[in-house]
């Protein structure tokens, strides 16, 4: 079944699409949700929020907007900001802008040994310093395509390129 | 348009990120409906970045969708209210229905009959009472008739014509004497109705000397119907006579209410 009528089922309140869209997309928002805010149970439980908060609002999802996956995603970051924005969070997590994800994927060790994870660490420990700040502002913060120019002091159509050359890289990996 | 500098552009991996406008958005959206590689292509991008993103999380988050259906008020046991089979009528419940409505229109109307039936009898019950009365009277009537009859038959008793006097010339009376039974039978049919407060009373008089005897008033005189009256006469009368007395009747007669009198023939 493709993801577009995976998603028109799910709008329906369909459980078991939802159950498919959740194995599908979970690691990937934990993921996400944890570079923020750097506590895998605090990130459990925002990520758990998100996918009830995205069954809830499923009908406000239209495929002419974006991609699911983006749609969820945007959730996920706006939820984890959100809670890095809370008083009771800010007391217990300092200096969260150290790292970038791919320290995180290079001082794994749970990681597993699968095809793809040995893929995206060796991704990760060749990747250059322009595609890691790239790839972190655009798809683990949120950052419009203005916001990451003004950020990395570079224009637009630089940016887009150059992102573009890095997922490729990505995408080699993971898709041999 | 190219599709392939379109796609080298970078927009479609912007697109997956969700770092563009809404008017991009639909954009990439009209143009991967219309071309099958941009779709794919972003598929792709999808994909990548899916796994990349997954590969920061280094947990297991399989457990968190059981949390998240509870929350949601789910189960996973895959309960379903099974709702109860529509039962299907056949004829066999029609023809139930239709024999049970018979019956109890049926039981409507015996019912109904009988209670009908109750009251006719009930009816015929007061009408039969009514008759038994009827006869009852009719007896009676009979057994006074016949008792009459055989004192005008019988040899021992006595005829006194008693005749109007004075003002009540007209008026009339008869008395049939038993004296073996000592009673008078009164025909008062030829005296009109007393007054109110007023009643005839009846005397038994001696001729010499003149001494009246009151043998009662004759207090039923207005409901009673053939007007004839048995009174008990134990005395040696040589006359009698009916005077006109107020109610509860007098020690002596009233002479000036006589209204009739006859004498009792010797011989």
């Amino acid at each position: 079944m493709d993801i577009e009528s995976l998603v028109e089922k799910f709008k329906q309140k369909n459980e078991k699409a939802f159950e498919t869209l959740y194995n599908m997309y979970s690691d990937s928002m934990h993921g996400v949700i944890y570079n923020i805010v750097r506590d895998h149970d605090i990130a459990q439980e925002v990520m758990q929020d998100v996918f009830i908060k995205a069954w809830h609002k499923s009908d406000t999802y239209s495929n002419k907007k974006g991609r699911f996956f983006t749609w969820i995603l945007n959730i996920a970051r706006n939820a984890a900001i959100d809670k890095t924005r809370s008083k009771n969070f800010k007391k217990s997590k300092q200096n969260l802008d150290v790292d970038f994800f791919v320290d995180i994927i290079e001082t794994s060790e749970s990681l597993d040994d699968s095809t793809d994870a040995i893929g995206i660490k060796k991704f990760v420990t060749k990747l250059a310093e322009k595609c890691k700040k790239v790839i972190e502002l655009l798809y683990f913060k949120g950052y419009t395509q203005s916001e990451a120019s003004e950020t990395l002091n570079m224009p637009i159509g630089t940016i887009k390129t150059r992102n573009r050359n890095c997922i490729k890289e990505l995408r080699q990996m993971v898709l041999e | 348009m190219d599709i392939n500098a379109y796609i080298e552009s970078g927009i479609l991996e912007l697109y997956v990120a969700g770092s563009l406008s809404e008017k991009e958005n639909e954009e990439v959206y009209a143009l991967m409906q219309k071309h099958p590689e941009i779709l794919q292509e972003v598929l792709e991008i999808e994909v990548a970045i899916v796994k990349l993103t997954a590969s920061t999380s280094q947990r297991d988050n399989n457990h968190i969708l059981q949390r998240i259906k509870q929350s949601l008020g789910s189960n996973d046991d895959d309960t379903k209210v099974i709702s109860i089979a529509k039962p299907k009528y056949n004829w066999i419940t029609y023809t139930g229905w239709a024999a049970s409505i018979l019956l109890g229109v049926g039981l409507l109307w015996t019912v109904n009959q009988n209670k009908q039936l109750e009251s006719d009898i009930q009816v015929a019950k007061t009408q039969q009472s009514l008759l038994e009365t009827q006869i009852e009277n009719s007896k009676n009537s009979l057994q006074e008739a016949n008792i009459l009859i055989s004192v005008l038959r019988d040899d021992n008793i006595t005829k006194i014509p008693l005749a109007g006097q004075g003002n009540f010339a007209e008026t009339y009376a008869k008395v049939y004497w038993d004296k073996n039974s000592d009673r008078i039978f009164l025909d008062a049919q030829g005296l009109p109705e007393p007054p109110e407060g007023k009643v005839y009373q009846v005397w038994s008089l001696t001729l010499s000397p003149l001494t009246p005897t009151s043998l009662g008033t004759i207090d039923s005189f207005s409901t009673d119907a053939n007007k004839i009256f048995e009174i008990e006469n134990t005395n040696k009368s040589e006359a009698f006579g009916i005077t006109l007395e107020p109610a509860g009747g007098s020690e002596s007669p009233t002479m000036e209410q006589l209204y009739t009198l006859g004498v009792v023939s010797t011989g």
